[in-house]
């Protein structure tokens, strides 16, 4: 299972580097869990932050000190590395606005699309 | 209880006694004589107390005794203090971190969890945890491993469930890595043992650590709440955190089977050799010296002291009332130089204001001290120093521990003891002098005029004695015992009690 997807990222449009948005998942070995947070995300980004982010899937069992660097404690953790400051989310991101919240992103794409839908 | 007694019985795989589980020497002072061997080798323990009673420092000992004494490599994971703040409060017990972890014997981790920056959305496990500590475990060949303090997890994360079933699984993949644990928590209220109930969880051993003060006493203590499959010491027992880490003071472990020398010590003082058979204090002995203020119990103590250094043994003197700087200048004006002693490193001083301590800290200290510089000869001056630390009974006790500590090391022990001017002096040292193999008493008598030191010998055990009554000259020269005019039976009589009257 953990052959299947080691690293994937979501593609990333070079297009305005100062606008991107770097996001590292953190999960331990590729479980249904860490599929089912991986998905979330890519939704939530394709949504949200289309053409503007990246995401590096980190899998612990594979590169183990990883963890320290990042003070990675729980998995699935999400970590918005850019734009600063650094935040974490942690769980399935199933919770699609706490997400948003947590990534700090609804008022920005609200201002730029205007066309996020309220839940 | 020196450590290398402490180690002695226990060879850490090797079951001891009938069916004890393995243990895990700590290294820690007395804890391992409690447990019998130490911490159940290959499962978690449970240390808790509250804030300040020494968790931190007991779960950071056994990681690095055990690195560094028993060729154990650990790994400390640490979720409230940096590396950098660990190190630097263990450098002062002369723990090297730095050095222990270039070498590969040792690997800290800081788990720092900021709440702030931190949102929760959905399920999650805390694999990530596991990770950072089998790959430390794995990096370094660990056998060891301390989390200090796991349970402020709880404050960093919220979801409970997950952290219980996680926390319960960690202590199980503890236990299947093989690995010794500490596993540090604060206490709880309402007597809970931790804040977020993990004695359920870690339930092989369960170590609690208590400080509390009286009346301005701090004494911390340390009882084994819970140990399965072993003996152990179910007291309270008395602990102490000094400049050399925590020790623990196993009451029970003292016997009456110490062994005993057929030699004998010099007293320093030709003259009361003479009156001691020709011989002295027998090696091994303990020897009290007791009178009233001024009557040169310490000058006896010191003329003892410098005696065994000039054989070249070791002397440990502990100061209660004088500094050794005061000490060293009386003495040298009544004949007896200490100083050079001092600076061949064979006369060491400790000096400690009686009420530094409670009575187990300074006991406590005492048997480090002795463990440490392993002495010939300890002097106590005076041991009436710690009169206002506790009831007579608590004294009495404390007394008796040392005096069978120093017995068992065969030292020979003097102990000084200043009586009140009125009270019959041998009656008031009655519950200390049954512990003591000799007892030397001076007194201040007027003789035509004069005062004059009275010296006997009340008791010696195992040999003969003089029961003569002599006068104590204290000279420039050194200290010399003369005969009574008039002999014993006539005490107080006319001029000339001793030849010479240099007082000084």
């Amino acid at each position: 299972m953990k052959e299947a997807k080691k690293e994937s990222p979501g593609r990333p449009r070079r297009q305005d580097p100062a606008g991107t948005w770097e996001l590292r998942l953190y999960i331990a070995g590729f479980t249904p869990r860490a599929a089912r947070a991986f998905e979330n995300l890519k939704a939530i980004c394709e949504e949200n932050l289309k053409g503007l982010y990246r995401i590096e899937v980190i899998d612990l069992l594979k590169n183990p000190r990883l963890a320290r660097g990042d003070q990675i404690v729980a998995v699935p953790t999400l970590v918005r590395k850019l734009p600063a400051p650094v935040r974490k989310i942690i769980g399935d991101l199933s919770d699609r606005e706490r997400v948003l919240v947590g990534l700090d992103v609804r008022l920005r794409s609200a201002s730029s699309s205007g066309t996020r839908r309220p839940k | 209880m020196s450590r290398r007694n402490a180690a002695g019985p226990l060879m850490p795989e090797t079951p001891t006694r009938f069916e004890q589980i393995p243990k895990c020497p700590t290294g820690i002072r007395g804890l391992d004589e409690i447990t019998e061997g130490g911490l159940p080798r290959g499962r978690p323990t449970l240390v808790c107390g509250k804030a300040g009673c020494g968790k931190t420092l007991l779960a950071m000992e056994f990681i690095v005794r055990g690195a560094r004494d028993f060729g154990e490599p650990g790994v400390f994971m640490s979720f409230e203090e940096t590396g950098e703040e660990l190190a630097k409060n263990v450098a002062s017990l002369g723990f090297d971190l730095p050095s222990l972890i270039r070498r590969r014997k040792m690997a800290v981790d800081h788990v720092q969890i900021e709440r702030s920056e931190i949102e929760e959305t959905g399920e999650y496990d805390l694999e990530g945890l596991f990770v950072r500590l089998g790959s430390m475990i794995d990096e370094i060949g660990a056998k060891r491993v301390a989390l200090d303090t796991v349970e402020s997890l709880f404050s960093s994360l919220s979801n409970e469930g997950i952290l219980r079933a996680e926390l319960r699984r960690l202590f199980r993949w503890l236990k299947d890595k093989g690995v010794t644990a500490v596993i540090t928590g604060e206490q709880g209220r309402d007597n809970m043992l931790t804040r977020h109930g993990l004695e359920e969880y870690v339930s092989d051993c369960v170590i609690f650590l208590d400080h509390r003060v009286s009346e301005q006493n701090a004494t911390r203590r340390l009882r084994v709440v819970k140990y399965r499959g072993s003996a152990h010491g179910t007291n309270e027992f008395p602990t102490l955190i000094d400049e050399h880490g925590l020790s623990v003071l196993p009451i029970s472990s003292l016997g009456l089977n110490y062994p005993v020398s057929r030699r004998f010590v010099g007293t320093g003082i030709p003259d009361l050799d003479a009156m001691l058979a020709g011989k002295g204090y027998r090696e091994g002995s303990s020897v009290l010296i007791s009178g009233t203020a001024g009557t040169g119990k310490t000058s006896l103590a010191a003329a003892f002291a410098e005696g065994v250094c000039r054989r070249r043994g070791r002397c440990l003197y502990f100061a209660f009332e004088e500094s050794p700087a005061q000490i060293l200048r009386n003495m040298a004006s009544v004949g007896i130089r200490l100083e050079p002693q001092v600076q061949k490193g064979l006369l060491r001083f400790e000096a400690v204001r009686p009420n530094y301590h409670g009575l187990e800290g300074h006991l406590l200290s005492l048997h480090g001290a002795v463990d440490r510089f392993r002495p010939a000869a300890v002097v106590i001056d005076p041991v009436t120093g710690l009169g206002g630390l506790g009831n007579e009974n608590d004294i009495r006790a404390m007394l008796t521990r040392i005096v069978g500590h120093l017995k068992n090391l065969n030292v020979t022990s003097v102990f000084t003891s200043l009586t009140g001017a009125g009270e019959s002096i041998e009656q008031s040292e009655v519950g200390v002098s049954s512990l003591m193999d000799a007892w030397i008493l001076v007194r201040m008598v007027e003789s035509a005029g004069e005062r004059v030191r009275r010296l006997s010998i009340l008791k010696s055990r195992g040999m003969a004695h003089s029961s003569r009554l002599r006068e104590l000259v204290l000279s420039r020269r050194g200290l010399r015992l003369v005969d009574v005019a008039g002999g014993p039976a006539a005490p107080v009589s006319g001029r000339g009690a001793g030849k010479s009257h240099e007082r000084s």
